[in-house]
């Protein structure tokens, strides 16, 4: 699976983007948040108010109850703030 | 009548009027243009820059099916939106939102939808850079912003 990840998201992983093999009980949006938040420092940083982070499957907004099924490319990252 | 859309993400300024000019070229039942530019702040002088980031694709795509909406529910003769990313000085444009139609409370209405949405839901992100040398972090989302979109529903 391919994750991106943008602004304060981004800095705290420490990466732009990544392909990770997702477990297979990680079904959902929030299943995601919660599995990645434990795969090490800086993704705990990242995802420390989980709730807070917003997600878009296949560059379309995801609420965290959505299923991942289909998905090609996850992007995660803080609320918009352009304009 | 389909509404004519413009969406742009671009490094480089734009000019205002060369952009209402294009925009309308040709449309000549428009008779009330509204245009909204948005820009960079000093913030009593500590701001040195801002630093727009945003999601390639997804900007497009998502600033487009806003104006979509807002083609939808208004009688539009045409839409335009211009976000700029990179880096930005104090007084530099940021966003310019151009909203045309036949009589004013339509594009009154739809540049003012246009860009309420574009804050909260176009994936863009600011960080500020201070004239002291430091990073002054990322811009929070406000919640003022949140509650602009819900007179639209």
């Amino acid at each position: 699976m391919k994750l991106i990840y943008f602004a304060w998201v981004r800095e705290r992983v420490g990466k732009a983007e990544e392909e990770l093999d997702l477990p297979a009980e990680v079904r959902t949006v929030r299943d995601l948040l919660v599995w990645l938040k434990g795969q090490g420092d800086g993704y705990e940083a990242a995802l420390e108010h989980p709730e807070a982070i917003r997600v878009a499957i296949n560059q379309e907004h995801s609420r965290h109850d959505e299923p991942l099924a289909g998905a090609r490319e996850i992007a995660l990252f803080p609320p918009m703030t352009g304009g | 009548m389909t509404a004519r859309i413009e969406v742009r993400i671009q490094t480089e300024d734009f000019d205002l009027s060369a952009e209402v000019s294009a925009l309308l070229a040709g449309l000549s039942d428009t008779g009330a243009v509204v245009t909204f530019s948005g820009l960079c702040r000093s913030e009593d002088g500590a701001l040195a820059a801002l630093e727009l980031e945003h999601y390639p694709g997804m900007a497009e795509t998502e600033i487009r099916r806003i104006a979509d909406e807002a083609a939808a529910r208004w009688p539009v003769t045409a839409l335009c939106a211009i976000h700029r990313v990179g880096r930005i000085a104090p007084g530099e444009n940021i966003v310019l939102v151009i909203a045309s139609s036949t009589h004013r409370q339509a594009a009154f209405d739809a540049a003012a939808f246009l860009m309420d949405f574009l804050k909260s839901r176009a994936p863009f992100w600011k960080k500020e850079h201070l004239r002291d040398g430091s990073e002054g972090g990322w811009v929070d989302a406000k919640e003022s912003d949140e509650e602009a979109l819900r007179r639209w529903s």
